[in-house]
């Protein structure tokens, strides 16, 4: 395996045999992610409630407050944070600990994998039945040379099924796993997250704290406050699962319309309305994380 | 889970059987044999089933949370509106099933007839099928992979008794996978009049969305086309509009047009829609004169309409 030859040609070249990368292992060096001090698996029962968004800005507060910060997109059918970190159309390459992590930024300290950066198309389907996506996580965990990191957030698609099963048992040897759950403040969006609760319980997940994201739209002309998708939602869930919640994000025009393009998101970040209490999350779990290791 | 490996190639696979992870499965002489490969017997008695079903509407999306079920219950509601329309609506999304809460029928239980499981009727002629039904209370997780929830597809197309259906809409989970395979494979016999794929305004959606029509191209699925939801929100207070999800693309209209597909609507975001879905009331009867009320109104009738000129006359695939 030669140093920088780019990893998607082979692993589309390997797909007919229904087996990704074909022998995975041989070059596989242990421990890749033996140094990281805690994992956030973001989690929802239900899809489009800002998983990736939580992710993606999670990274970039926790970057904030000098951390080194993995990414891992294990939505392998919509894959969504390459775009919303500016890192689309950049490739994985191979290095002798496994493959490169793409960097965000000229610092290297975000590291992001994903299923995005192996397809040849950014509008290609990845239409793969669930053992061909528990393989790629697997690969995703342990093949990717992540380097020393403080904080590994996984990003996951909404469910309850098998990428979901794959993240968790790939990552059951760390002992620093945790899950974060965002849910909207609907009725209907609560009740697919009571049933993501119910998952983690029964694959031993410890939840650090449920977030709820959409909560409330200041209106740009007037400054009145409408909630949109209802509210109080997640924090009725989180007392009544019995786990902690961490805070409500509103609505944010201006951060979706980072996230999509204009301007430097990590930039932009810290001066959109979303931003105080993105950064209050944060800092709860670093407080956490703070305890639990000490 | 249950028996399955975690690295099963699947039955139909040219592995199948041979795999590293085949060794001690108990099926792995029968996936070896080529057994598995052979078209399962389940897509004609589907096919059967299917005659007494006019036309069959599939609501996609690559991304989650943009108003699949949500549109899917107005669909139905809509069509079921005239009384002479039989209406079928069926949601496979097994992980999270919504449809049960938004139609207003949590805590209802499927029963068994001699002809099957019977829907639940919310009227004469709307009858309505989830996993959510199964369930014994609302905390319950499905926590299943690909071939459990392929063979609950499997069953909710072939063992529930319809009766004789004018419409029936399936709303499926977000993504281009198992569910979305076996429907499409399962259907392949009786024909699929398309999918309506729904979108929001932004990029980061209708990048999801634009993999949804690639998989649409890729199993020739016809494509009846897309609708823009939560396009635009009007304050309740000031009545000036704003766009919560900015459309920095062009929205769903430019990725239609550079496409070629038809472009059947566009939803304004309306707060009473989701507080309609959390009640289990049709928000077409609770705001009628909403904007968002004759938009749906609109988008409903092309798709009655599409439907109308082209009828898959059974055999021999989704495109005929």
């Amino acid at each position: 395996m030669t140093a920088g030859e780019c990893v998607a040609a082979r692993v589309w070249a390997a797909e007919p045999s229904g087996h990704i990368g074909g022998t995975w292992g041989a070059w596989l060096e242990p421990g890749n992610l033996a140094g990281v001090g805690r994992i956030l698996l973001v989690l929802s029962g239900k899809g489009g409630v800002g998983k990736s968004t939580v992710s993606a800005e999670l990274a970039l507060a926790l970057r904030h407050a000098g951390k080194k910060v993995g990414i891992l997109d294990a939505d392998l059918c919509g894959p969504s944070i390459p775009r919303m970190l500016r890192a689309q159309g950049r490739a994985v390459h191979q290095c002798d600990g496994g493959w490169v992590p793409v960097f965000v930024d000229p610092e290297k300290s975000i590291a992001l994998m994903s299923v995005g950066f192996l397809l040849e198309k950014p509008d290609e389907a990845v239409v793969w039945r669930g053992p061909k996506k528990s393989a790629l996580i697997k690969q995703f965990v342990r093949d990717v040379a992540w380097g020393p990191l403080d904080y590994l957030v996984v990003d996951t698609p909404p469910g309850t099924s098998d990428e979901h099963m794959a993240t968790v048992e790939a990552l059951r040897p760390y002992s620093c796993l945790g899950a974060l759950v965002v849910t909207t403040p609907q009725a209907v969006a609560v009740g697919d997250v009571r049933r993501e609760l119910t998952f983690c319980r029964k694959a031993g997940l410890q939840v650090i704290g449920v977030v709820e994201n959409m909560s409330g739209f200041v209106c740009p002309h007037c400054t009145e406050c409408t909630n949109v998708f209802s509210t109080g939602g997640g924090e009725e869930l989180a007392r009544h699962a019995g786990v902690p919640f961490l805070g409500s994000v509103p609505l944010d025009p201006t951060l979706a319309r980072s996230l999509e393009e204009g301007g430097d998101f990590i930039q932009d970040f810290p001066k959109s309305p979303a931003f105080p209490a993105l950064s209050a999350i944060a800092q709860k779990i670093l407080e956490q994380t703070a305890t639990t290791l000490s | 889970m249950e028996g399955v490996p975690q690295d099963c190639p699947g039955a139909g696979s040219a592995q199948a059987g041979r795999g590293s992870s085949c060794q001690g499965c108990p099926n792995q002489r029968l996936c070896a044999s080529g057994a598995g490969a052979a078209p399962d017997p389940a897509v004609e008695e589907i096919r059967e089933k299917m005659k007494a079903v006019r036309h069959r509407i599939l609501v996609l999306s690559g991304k989650g949370g943009v108003g699949k079920s949500t549109f899917s219950a107005h669909l139905a509601h809509g069509l079921a509106e005239d009384e002479d329309t039989q209406v079928a609506l069926l949601d496979v999304d097994i992980c999270g099933p919504s449809i049960p809460k938004i139609m207003g029928l949590e805590g209802e239980q499927v029963h068994q007839s001699g002809s099957g499981w019977s829907p639940v009727f919310l009227a004469d002629n709307l009858g309505v099928m989830s996993v959510g039904f199964l369930l014994s209370s609302p905390d319950d997780a499905v926590i299943w992979r690909g071939p459990k929830k392929n063979g609950m597809i499997k069953q909710f197309l072939r063992d529930v008794d319809w009766g004789d259906v004018d419409f029936l809409i399936v709303d499926t989970p977000p993504g281009t996978s198992d569910e979305h395979l076996s429907l499409v494979q399962y259907l392949a016999a009786a024909g699929i009049n398309g999918a309506v794929l729904i979108t929001t305004p932004q990029e980061v959606a209708l990048q999801d969305v634009r993999r949804e029509i690639s998989f649409c191209r890729k199993v020739r699925l016809p494509i009846l086309g897309v609708v823009e939801n939560m396009t635009g929100f009007v304050c309740p207070k000031c009545k000036k509009e704003s766009q919560i999800f900015p459309p920095t693309t062009g929205g769903a209209e430019a990725m239609c047009q550079a496409l070629g597909i038809p472009l059947l609507g566009r939803v304004p975001l309306d707060p009473l829609i989701g507080k309609s879905c959390d009640r289990g009331q049709s928000f077409l009867t609770e705001a009628p004169d909403s904007p968002a009320t004759a938009a749906y109104r609109a988008v409903i009738q092309r798709i009655r309409e599409s439907c109308r000129q082209h009828r898959p006359e059974g055999a021999p695939g989704p495109n005929s």
